[in-house]
């Protein structure tokens, strides 16, 4: 409990924590909307409740859009409430450029969870943010961390460069594919294959999984530097086959390989049955006791840490750039120097502003 | 500070199966620069007062075909109340009489909307109910 930031609260804004901390969903809520639109305070009340962050187990869910995202959520939040966990979820859907307005559709994959006690959902609009992710996700999840749920999924919007913010985000990421997406994993955007911990080939009943799972399990293979190998060895596929003629790579080639690497399962699923859900879950908590154990867990949150505070720096240093910018655009002249003057030469004058020492030649 | 969006939850109780015209004010919300959850056929009011409570939604606008608006506003409203939502518009539209829509305003349900209203005018009402309601500019 973070004492200072907690006296400069106002009054009311102390009953919102303190109710918070009671563990009322009411305020749970209204402090997830105060953080999202940056209401006077909002700093002080993460502030207020970060001792109590760190304690949850996050999980990034991203893929393309109708690969069953919200729909493998909800079944793991079934699988978890099953075993007595508690989960929060944030499921985050596109804002529009144009009119800055949203529609968060993904609680129709989830109807049955919105009175199911121990589940906490929150829809969020991504507001300008291109990353998958809304701005505030992180902080939110911290929210729902600090509230006491055991879990926390966190579903990205399924376009953009979802994938390396989520995975900054997260212990684990969850990525969830369709046969449909099969024709050239390999020339996919790379970030996918890196990020992900764990693939769900869902809408397995469907014509082309098997082959989909296979695609990903040898790129995976290749990129983990064991060519040849099945990269998880779930399910039986075999692709010796593949290795017919070949030889192991000597030893130094594998240099860059740990001895206790991760490797990254391919699990086939029918989300919309519970097929292989069980399977997810269970390699899930796997991941995250290999975390533990590895000593990467430590690690994964320190990076988490670093940059979500590189992200509230860049923000704030944004803003301050921009009022600079504001009140340099409303001087007299300003048309002239823009005709005039080269944009570097312009932000050079704009940024003195803000921060006098600035170095002249960073951009 | 940035700018504060308005959220509303569109929700479809009850047993009939025409949701196009919540669908149709969901999506004009959305394009008045709104923030919509919509969560699709078939909700409880136990559903909807516990939705609107995750999201912390603004407003609860309810779409009823079937006839059973008598029970349903008033029962979403209690459970509204019930969970401290007491500051939250619950509004909608649908085939109501116009003796039962007086007559659910003075339980404090807002403004119903009936058959041949625009879109407009249910964006304009929630944008006056929410600029009135002082809540875009609450600490």
């Amino acid at each position: 409990m973070n004492e200072s930031a907690l006296a400069s609260l106002s009054p009311k804004q102390k009953g919102l924590i303190e109710r918070f901390q009671s563990g009322q969903p009411l305020a749970l809520s209204r402090v997830i909307s105060h953080v999202e639109n940056h209401r006077p305070g909002f700093e002080s009340m993460l502030e207020a409740l970060h001792g109590a962050v760190g304690r949850a187990r996050r999980i990034g869910i991203t893929g393309p859009p109708g690969a069953g995202k919200s729909t493998l959520t909800a079944a793991l939040a079934r699988w978890y409430r099953e075993r007595d966990l508690t989960v929060g979820i944030i499921a985050v859907d596109p804002s529009s450029p144009f009119t800055g307005g949203a529609l968060l559709g993904d609680r129709v994959r989830m109807d049955d969870l919105a009175t199911e006690p121990g589940i906490f959902i929150r829809s969020m609009a991504s507001r300008g943010s291109h990353g998958g992710l809304a701005a505030s996700t992180r902080e939110t999840a911290d929210l729902l961390d600090a509230f006491g749920f055991d879990r926390i999924l966190l579903e990205t919007v399924g376009v953009g460069q979802s994938e390396l913010e989520v995975a900054s985000s997260t212990d684990s990421t969850l990525v969830v594919l369709v046969p449909e997406s099969g024709d050239g994993i390999q020339a996919m955007k790379a970030g996918l294959m890196e990020v992900a911990d764990l693939f769900a080939v869902n809408k397995a009943d469907r014509p082309g999984a098997d082959r989909l799972k296979r695609e990903i399990e040898i790129v995976l293979a290749l990129r983990s530097g064991k060519p040849g190998r099945p990269a998880a060895g779930h399910h039986g596929v075999d692709l010796s086959s593949l290795r017919a003629g070949r030889e192991d790579p000597p030893q130094e080639e594998r240099a860059g390989v740990a001895d206790d690497a991760w490797e990254v399962p391919v699990i086939p699923c029918v989300a919309s049955r519970s097929e292989g859900v069980e399977e997810v879950a269970e390699t899930l908590e796997e991941h995250f006791r290999w975390l533990e154990a590895s000593g990467r867990l430590a690690d994964g949150r320190r990076a988490q840490a670093r940059e979500h505070a590189r992200l509230v720096l860049e923000r704030a240093m944004g803003r301050q750039a921009m009022q600079a910018w504001e009140s340099w655009l409303a001087t007299e002249g300003a048309d002239r120097e823009l005709e005039s003057r080269s944009p570097y030469a312009i932000s050079r004058t704009v940024l003195s502003e803000v921060w006098p020492d600035a170095p002249t030649a960073e951009y | 500070m940035s700018e504060r969006k308005i959220r509303v939850l569109v929700a479809k109780p009850g047993l009939d199966g025409h949701d196009r015209g919540a669908k149709v004010i969901a999506a004009a919300l959305r394009d008045a620069g709104m923030e919509v959850i919509y969560t699709g056929l078939h909700q409880t009011p136990e559903k909807i007062a516990a939705t609107a409570l995750q999201e912390d939604v603004d407003v609860v606008a309810l779409s009823i075909l079937s006839g059973a608006h008598m029970t349903l506003f008033p029962r979403v409203l209690r459970l509204m109340t019930e969970n401290g939502m007491d500051d939250v518009l619950l509004t909608g539209g649908g085939i109501i009489p116009s003796e039962d829509i007086e007559a659910l305003q003075e339980q404090g349900v807002g403004q119903l909307f009936g058959p041949g209203t625009t879109t407009g005018e249910a964006v304009a009402y929630i944008s006056r109910w929410f600029e009135e309601s002082g809540r875009g500019v609450e600490a």
